[in-house]
């Protein structure tokens, strides 16, 4: 009766020692060699998967830049904090970049812009702009169906009253989610202390800005004489900022016709 | 149990839905019986085309100005070669095509230009555009000559004149025909379609040039024949336009190498693909052209132009177009010359009867939304379609209920739902792997949806970013 119950255990646990020898020996074989910084720098980002440094999630970021492929500072959640913890685990100096956040750079809302046509349909920027550019009259305008809005994962951006999108400063980590889903590329990423910007997108010619929108930027290039830094350039009928070489001063803001210029309040 | 099974009603519906296909499509592909000839799938939506098809076409009144955009074809736009302040000819070039895929322009009336500017495109953007202001005399071009009998011309040299004549697809895609017609020697074709199936609804403006000059497009399916070098060739037409093809069969006669096909009255019979599938029995490969299943394909009006080009030296500067839809006094077909502003043709329709809601450059089903009536007639332009606002309301979408209508009735057999779903989620690998690029966006499925789901929409943005992703792959690899 006992040997019933002796053989089994005797050839199971012997089997058990071969098997757990076997392991060992191929655990030790064919072992994958991992660099140790990787889930070092793992633990460090955020890991909130968006994608924003453009690696699919933050596994393949951290190897990415163990292995020198992506910079240490290259999460752009992160920001300066990650990157210097990253640094350190690499031993290197990471350079501080100046925070950046999303900005909506249209004012044409609903008072400013015009219509041409009505856009039924689904509820999508991307799908609206096919069906001729979309149903306003600025073929550069925000459309303001919201596509940047669904596309945010940190609930910075709602859709503000006058039928443009908000940012949210607070919540913005700038991983340029929003940027990219934009069909009409509204959305650019801006450093954070930057409060002077140009909310116009329109290269048309100035007659036509002013015929499609009251606050466009109609390229008279009153700011480029104004500036004292002579930061602002107009290429295609639009004023550009450069903004390492802004000061803030505001001077464009004053002299702007139309106000296509905005100073932000925050 | 059995029993149960058999009178449950529901289950009843699903058999009937699983095997209706099989019952309503079971069309039998055999060119020689006179049967007539379909594909699997599509729909069959109101026709609404006895309006105008029993109105005769007329030719529309003289323009007093148009403005004719450098961009009227696919492919690469024109450059004018005109300048403010020159006069034209009728028939002048004012556009030189930039690329292969491209087709030279030419003025439309005889006239001063008024402005070459950028104009309102019936694309939603502003084009590159040449305004003409016409004399009233339609002076002729002097350097215009008829080319005379086709059969002195070689292949190669017969394409270069559809070229120069600037003749593209009238069908509505405005393809290049010289770029159809130049066959890759590595392609073997063995006949040439003509499509007069004019599966879109309301408009008739194939079937009225059927009717009125079956002689012109039998003989431009001739010198397209002789261009790709085949000794066969078919006219497709649906047997809802009887007098058409009695016209254009007494206008074969007694040529044996052309056959009219007779198609069933369904759309989209007139989609490439799904034409050389009723009439050939084979079907286009995924990703390929109509070569790749050894045809060629063209429009009724397509050939019926490069017959005029070859017995007059005419190039494309007008076309056949109906203007219907319930928001039109006296809708009609008529010819109208390139250039023309939308308007004007309304106009000549009697203008509108109740206030119009959408107005549609092409035909419901694939034609594009305007924004504006000032926008001009296009080589391509084969309908307006105003609609009043109660019938062009569209309804609100609900869920899907995955009911399968789409995937049954798609003529392409994808599957719309899933394509459409994954397009709206922006899992734009997964709409690659359902062959989201092989959509023809025919809008059979939106049009059969019971929940009125905007499918052809979402796969539409689908399909954008799919190519743009195959070309960031195309870089990468490089």
């Amino acid at each position: 009766m006992i040997n019933a119950i002796l053989i089994p255990v005797v050839i199971l646990g012997v089997m058990g020692l071969i098997f757990g020898a076997g392991l060992a020996v191929a655990a030790k074989k064919f072992e994958v060699k991992q660099d140790e910084r990787i889930p070092l720098v793992r633990a460090e980002l955020p890991g909130a998967n968006c994608g924003g440094c453009g690696y699919p999630g933050c596994d393949a970021m951290a190897e990415a830049i163990v292995k020198g492929e992506a910079p240490a500072n290259g999460c752009p959640v992160g920001g300066a904090k990650v990157a210097e913890a990253v640094g350190k685990i690499l031993g290197e100096e990471v350079s501080e970049e100046e925070p950046k956040v999303a900005s909506v750079l249209c004012s044409g809302d609903c008072d400013h812009a015009p219509r041409r046509a009505e856009y039924y349909g689904l509820k999508d920027c991307n799908e609206a702009v096919i069906a001729n550019g979309g149903p306003k009259d600025c073929r550069f305008g925000c459309i303001g169906l919201g596509s940047c809005v669904n596309a945010c994962m940190f609930d910075a951006l709602s859709m503000g009253e006058k039928g443009l999108p908000v940012v949210n400063i607070e919540n913005c980590t700038a991983c340029g989610k929003c940027a990219a889903t934009c069909p009409k590329s509204i959305i650019d990423l801006i450093p954070k202390s930057q409060v002077i910007h140009v909310n116009c997108q329109s290269k048309e010619k100035g007659k036509i800005v002013r015929s499609s929108c009251s606050v466009g930027c109609i390229g008279c290039k009153a700011c480029t004489k104004v500036c004292p830094e002579e930061a602002i350039t107009v290429t295609d009928n639009l004023a550009k900022i450069d903004y390492e070489k802004c000061v803030q001063c505001g001077a464009c803001v004053e002299k702007c016709p139309t106000g296509a210029i905005v100073k932000e309040i925050r | 149990m059995y029993a149960c099974i058999k009178n449950n009603p529901v289950f009843f519906c699903f058999i009937m839905l699983k095997y209706h296909h099989k019952i309503y499509e079971s069309e039998v592909f055999d060119l020689q019986s006179t049967d007539i000839h379909s594909f699997k799938g599509g729909i069959h939506p109101p026709y609404n085309k006895e309006r105008t098809q029993n109105v005769a076409a007329k030719v529309a009144q003289e323009p007093n100005v148009v403005t004719i955009p450098m961009s009227l074809h696919i492919g690469a736009p024109c450059k004018p070669v005109v300048k403010k302040g020159d006069s034209v000819f009728l028939g002048q070039k004012i556009g030189e095509a930039t690329g292969f895929v491209s087709a030279p322009i030419h003025a439309s009336v005889s006239g001063t230009v008024k402005a070459v500017a950028q104009y309102p495109h019936p694309n939603g953007n502003n084009v590159m555009s040449v305004v003409i202001e016409s004399d009233g005399k339609n002076t002729v071009d002097p350097e215009i000559k008829p080319y005379g009998d086709f059969n002195n011309y070689s292949s190669k040299e017969i394409i270069d004149i559809i070229k120069n004549a600037g003749i593209v697809g009238m069908g509505g895609a405005t393809f290049p025909t010289h770029v159809k017609l130049s066959i890759p020697p590595d392609k073997k074709v063995d006949c040439v379609i003509l499509n007069g199936a004019e599966c879109e609804p309301y408009l008739t403006a194939d079937y009225h040039l059927m009717k009125l000059r079956p002689e012109k497009v039998v003989q431009g399916l001739r010198i397209a024949m002789r261009a790709v070098g085949v000794q066969k060739g078919f006219i497709g037409i649906e047997d809802n336009k009887p007098d058409a093809i009695e016209k254009i069969q007494s206008a074969i006669l007694p040529d044996e190498a052309i056959e009219v096909v007779i198609l069933k009255t369904k759309y989209p019979q007139g989609a490439e693909k799904q034409l050389i599938m009723a009439v050939t029995g084979r079907e286009v490969p995924s990703g390929g052209l109509p070569a790749d299943a050894g045809a060629v394909v063209m429009n009724v009006g397509t050939a019926a132009q490069v017959a005029t080009t070859f017995e007059t030296g005419m190039p494309l500067y007008k076309r056949f177009l109906t203007c219907t839809g319930d928001a039109v006094k006296d809708a009609c077909t008529m010819e109208v010359k390139v250039g023309v502003p939308l308007q004007e043709v309304i106009d000549q329709c009697g203008g509108f009867a109740n206030d119009p809601g959408k107005i549609i450059m092409g035909g419901p089903m694939m034609g594009v939304a305007q924004f504006s009536t000032n926008v001009p007639v296009m080589k391509g332009t084969s309908g307006i379609l105003c609609l009043t606002k109660a019938s062009a309301e569209i309804p609100e979408p609900s869920a899907c209920i995955r009911c399968g209508h789409c995937a049954n009735v798609c003529p392409i057999h994808l599957q719309p739902l899933y394509m459409a779903a994954y397009a709206q989620h922006q899992r734009w690998e997964k709409c690659e792997e359902f062959h989201i690029l092989d959509c023809i966006e025919c809008g059979s499925c939106a049009f059969s949806c019971p929940a009125k789901r905007t499918l052809v929409s979402s796969i539409r943005v689908g399909k954008r970013q799919v190519q743009a992703l195959r070309k960031q792959r195309a870089v990468k690899n490089k």
